[in-house]
This record gives structure tokens, sequence and C-alpha cells, in this order.
């Protein structure tokens, strides 16, 4: 990582997302408020099992950034993961999955610092990425 | 009023002469209920048609996003003399009022290209899919636009509750269940009553009122008991049910116990159909959601430019221009108007380069987009009616598709039929989407097949809609927080220089077609008043 450019984004997300982090949990766990939507609550589980970070890019992060990791364009955009030059340091993918971005969900109450972890590990040795220095739980904790 | 004569063919009565019939003969109770038709009375903040008199002064509009929200923004303000001009991402009006019917295509981000099989009239909503009375709103436009309605099904007693960890898997009958908590649960009551546990909370005199009541609420027997009775089989089904002739003698059932009935869980699935919009009545447009976007396409739909990817927003003292793309030739070109009211949703429009200021573009990034799957299965019989006796509702149950919910129209043809064979939310959601149309439909068949055997046999083909994939929403709508409304939501909707947001994101009523005509009429309320003040 070099220092300047994504401690820069980083703070940019940071102002950007204050107050974003409880909206997406609320919203999934509790419909009937008074933000209530055209959808039923569901008994169906609201956490993600897998046990390797493959895992749970195939059962989360595809959905959006697709299974290779290529992205894709509509009206707006899902950047691509593969060959991303902001993956090079790992605060920086690992505060985005914490906190959500934009439209992006927050995925701090789906997923554990386990995941977390093993997630963007994932994704940064993979998808043409190599980059060193793996993420730990701990690292995930003190971003939540 | 034991006739109907305000709905009788060609009988004529003016509104002042109706209400005041009612008024006299059912008190006021049952005039403001009848109000409500008459678009007089709403529980949404639509209090009628909107009035925006004393001219548009020249100004001119551009709204962006053919949705609900920008249709009735043009609507609105075209009829009030505003030169509107709206542009639309879509090769077709709606935006998430949307149908797919036989021979419709989706392209979903990823590039996988679905064409729906289904059978003529079959169809599935992949958005919004009913109208609660309370959403007058819409149900004003629908009657303007000369949208029909029909009654959507949201609680049926005959559907299934199910869980994997209940009964073995079987699936219960909504009605067996409802019946069993409400009976066992006035049971205890009673006996709370009677052992004279709640003295402090009520009178003797009320006390007496109360076992009345709960002996109607719970269907208990003469000795305040929830048990193997007529009054018990009238509510959770009969053992054998009563018929005529030789073979008439009914035969009640044998009710739950109270443990089983609150180990299985289902009692949650009770609250779902008592929240203002579950309620009945509810509706549906004949023929789909796309019918309301049908509806106003035949309004408005000489003011809108389709195919037009919005690049850019700037605005200055004089006016908005917005740099657009036109997605088939990918000609670059640019519109300019007064006032920009912008529908686009929050997860587009956070990513579209835009000057307003550090609150509105605060807010425009803080509002995240809910996951949600729903998937269309078409089957060569309708054999929840034919076998299950189950005639539109809904199914809920814990398997990953959450509920089965059945067409509320085309009772009793001989099929093909189709039913919404999931609608998930949560962290099911991504998973889903994240694999092959082909995948879901599968993998929702699977699960169905737990709930209905008949599946297997009777399965023809499927759509699917994952809404991070849709390429013009990246997700199914905003989802907001207490802290993020705090924070946020006032600011989203102030109106910034000349650019102004509407749409359901805008709204307390998020993910529903009301929230967006409630915000845009409120929006260009405001707008008109700045107008009016020059």
């Amino acid at each position: 990582m070099t220092a300047k450019t994504p401690l820069a984004a980083l703070a940019a997300v940071t102002l950007a997302l204050s107050g974003a982090l409880a909206a997406g949990a609320d919203a999934q766990t509790a419909p009937a408020s008074p933000v209530g939507a055209d959808a039923d609550s569901t008994a169906a589980s609201t956490t993600i099992s897998g046990p390797t970070g493959a895992d749970v890019y195939a059962n989360v992060c595809a959905a959006c950034h697709m299974p290779d990791a290529m992205g894709a364009v509509g009206a707006g955009f899902y950047p691509a993961l593969a060959n991303n030059p902001r993956l090079l340091g790992s605060r920086y993918p690992a505060y985005i999955v914490v906190k959500g971005m934009n439209g992006m969900p927050p995925m701090a109450d789906m997923l554990d610092d386990q995941q977390i972890a093993d997630v963007v590990n994932y994704v940064r040795t993979n998808f043409g990425n190599d980059y060193p220095g793996p993420i730990s739980p701990t690292e995930i904790a003190a971003l939540r | 009023m034991t006739d109907t004569p305000q709905f009788a063919p060609g009988f004529a009565m003016n509104k002042r002469e109706l209400l005041s019939l009612i008024g006299k003969s059912a008190g006021a109770g049952a005039m403001l209920m009848a109000m409500a038709p008459l678009n007089q009375a709403h529980a949404s903040t639509f209090t009628g048609p909107i009035k925006l008199d004393g001219g548009a002064k020249g100004k001119s509009v551009l709204v962006l996003g053919a949705g609900v929200a920008g249709m009735v923004a043009a609507l609105e303000l075209s009829r009030a003399g505003y030169e509107v001009k709206v542009l639309e991402y879509n090769p077709r009006v709606g935006g998430r009022a949307w149908t797919i019917k036989g021979g419709d295509t989706f392209t979903e981000l990823g590039g996988a290209t679905q064409t729906c099989e289904f059978a003529e009239g079959n169809y599935i909503n992949p958005g919004p899919w009913r109208i609660p009375t309370e959403h007058g709103g819409l149900i004003h436009y629908c009657q303007e636009l000369g949208v029909a309605l029909e009654p959507f099904q949201q609680n049926n007693y005959n559907a299934y509750l199910h869980s994997t960890s209940a009964f073995g898997g079987q699936p219960q009958r909504y009605k067996t269940i409802q019946a069993d908590y409400y009976g066992h649960v006035s049971e205890l009551l009673a006996k709370a009553v009677n052992q004279n546990a709640l003295n402090d909370a009520v009178t003797a005199e009320d006390a007496e009122i109360l076992l009345e009541s709960l002996r109607s609420w719970g269907a208990l027997d003469s000795n305040m008991r929830y048990v193997r009775s007529a009054e018990s089989a009238r509510r959770r089904g009969w053992s054998k049910g009563p018929g005529g002739g030789l073979t008439a003698e009914p035969i009640p059932s044998d009710p739950l116990d109270i443990s089983t009935v609150l180990k299985s869980g289902m009692w949650r699935n009770i609250g779902t159909h008592l929240s203002n919009e579950h309620q009945h009545a509810i509706f549906q447009p004949v023929g789909g959601m796309g019918q309301i976007a049908a509806g106003f396409d035949r309004a408005v739909g000489h003011l809108i430019r389709l195919n037009s990817k919005v690049t850019a927003i700037s605005q200055d003292d004089s006016g908005v221009t917005v740099d657009y793309m036109d997605t088939r030739t990918e000609e670059r070109l640019s519109a300019r108007a007064d006032y920009c009211i912008c529908t686009i949703p929050l997860s587009v429009l956070a990513q579209i380069p835009l000057n307003v200021n550090a609150p509105l573009a605060a807010a425009i990034k803080a509002v995240p987009y809910r996951p949600s799957v729903k998937i269309g299965l078409e089957f060569k019989r309708r054999f929840w009616e034919q076998d299950e006796q189950i005639f539109g509702g809904i199914t809920s149950t814990n398997l990953p598709i959450s509920q089965i919910s059945y067409p509320s129209y085309g009772y009793g043809s001989r099929g093909p039929g189709v039913l919404l064979g999931a609608y998930t939310g949560g962290a099911m959601s991504y998973e889903l989407t994240g694999q092959s149309p082909a995948q879901r439909v599968q993998r929702a068949v699977d699960w169905g097949a737990q709930i209905h055997p008949q599946y297997r046999e009777e399965f023809m083909n499927g759509i699917s809609v994952g809404w991070h994939r849709v390429p013009w929403t990246l997700g199914c709508f905003g989802m907001w927080s207490e802290e993020s409304r705090a924070t946020h939501y006032r600011n989203l909707c102030e109106i910034d220089g000349r650019f102004m947001v509407a749409g359901e994101h805008a709204s307390y009523i998020g993910g529903w077609i009301e929230g967006a005509i409630t915000s845009s009429l409120d929006v260009i309320e405001r707008l008109h008043q700045r107008v009016q003040a020059g």
C-alpha cells in the first residue's frame, strides 16, 4: 500500500458512510418497522455459512462483483476486483466489507471476523491479484 | 345500509348525498371507512389529487427516470403547464413496476439473458406485487389511468406454514396453527382471570367481559377450555367435514398441544398478516404491475426518451445540464432545463458525477440497497388448487425460498399455472443472486418440492430476478436505519439549488410504490411553490 492515496480514500469512505452501518442489518431483520417494505419477514437464515474465503466469495461477493471478479456495468456499475491495485493494502477492502459503500450493504452482521478476513485474503491472492500481508480476524474486529 | 345502491350500475348518487346517507344509518365510523374509496381519507400522506395552480411561469423540468415517481412528476407538472422531458435508461417505462410474462427477455448484470417461457396469461411481478388499501395515492392513479384492480390474496387460511424443524417437515394449514395458538392463549388467560391473578389489572366487571371475549376469540368450550369440539373444529378444520345426506355428520379434530404449537415457532407468521400493509383488502393490477407502467405510458409516454443512460448532472445559477448516452447508438447527448427531478436509485446516483452541497451528497451515499430474489415457476397444472385447495395466498417456510405465493388470478383454470416459488431477503439472496438463472430455478424447485411433492412431476420452466443483478437499480430498494434517517433523510429530500430527489428511497414507505408517489408529489409541490414565489 502506498501511503497517501489509500488512506485518503479510506477517510473519504469513512465520512461518506457515517450512519450507514446499521442500515443493512436493521432493514433486513426488521422489515415490519415504519420503514417497512413490500417484503415479508423471513425466518430463513440471516448469516452465511462457508468455511473458506472462496465459499464466502461465491456466496456473497459474486452476486455483484461476479464469479470471475470482473464486475459489471449497467446504469451503474460494480467495480472489478480482478487485477485491482486498490487491493494492495488489506485494510481498504476489509473496511468496505465491514462498513459497505454507497449502495453496497455492510456485511458486518452477516459475516464473522474470520470469514471477512478469509474473503479479503482470498480476493487479494486470486483473480490476478497477488498481494502479500494477509489480514487477521483481530484486525477485522478492530474495524467494526 | 342493507343494499348498496352506490355500486349498482346506472345508479347515480352524488358524493355528499352518499356520505350523508351512510352517516345517518351507520354512524361516523362507517362514514370514515366509506370515504376511503372516494379518495378523501387515506392512511398514507396522500390526501387527494394534487393541485398545482398559478401556472408554470414558462419553466422547464428534466425528470430522470421513468419509474412511477418520475412519471407522476411528469404527469402532474405537464398538466400544470411546465415543459417536461423524461430520460429513462431502460427500453421500457415503469422501473420496478414491472411484470415478466411469456416471451419477455431479461438480461442481468453479468450478461445472462433469460427468455420467459410462461404460457399466455401467466406472469410474475419481480418487484412490488400488491397494493394495500391504505396506499391511496397508487389506487388514485390506477383509477385515473384506467388500470383495473383485482383482489390479491395475502392471508389464505388454507395455505401452509412450513418448518424443517417442526412436525417432521410436514406443512401445517395456517388456520390450524392460528386456531390452536389463539385457543391455548385464551384458555391460559382465562385460567389466570379465574385464579384472580389479574385482579390488579382488571375489575371484576371487566373480568367477566374478558372471559366472554376469550371464549369468543379462542373458540373455548363452556368450561373455558380449548379442546376437541365443534367450536374449535370450525376454526382449525374438521377431522371429517360436514356435508349432506347420510354421510353428513362432521367429526371434530384434535387440537395440537400448547407445547407443540409454541415450539413450532409457526406463531411468528401470524403477525405478518396483521400489519396495515398486509391487511385485506389488498389489490393487484389485472395482468400484473406492468399495467401501472402501461397506464402512465398512455398518459406521459410522449414526454419520455428511452435508452438514455445518464452520465453526469451539473447545475448552475440558471439551470441543470444532464449528459446522457443513447444505449443503442452510444451517441453522447445532453439536455438542459430550469430544474431537475432525479428519481434514479441512490445506488446508481451515488456513482454519477453531480454537483450538490455536502449534506445531499452524503445522503445519496448513505443508503445501502436491499438484496432480494424472486423466482417464478410454471407447472403443468395448478396442483395447489386441484390437490390441496389453496386458492391464492402465501405459504411461509424457513427454507431459503422463504415463501411460495399462489396466483391470485385464473382460479380453476386447468393450467399451466405460475406461482412465485421464492421471495428472499437477507443472506440467502446473495448466494442465489451469485448463481446462474438455471441454478436458482433448480434450487427453488428442489426446496419447494419439500412442501409440494408435485413439483417434481409438474415443473415446466422458471425465471429468476436477483435484484443486485438488475442493471438499473443495483439492488431492490433503499434500506434506512433510524440512525441514517436522523442524519440524512431530510437532507435527501430538501431541494438543492435546482436539483431534487424523488422515489421510494425518499420516503417512509420504502420499497412500495406509494412511497415513490408520495415522495414525488411532495417534491413537485415544493418546487411549484418555489416557482410561484419567483
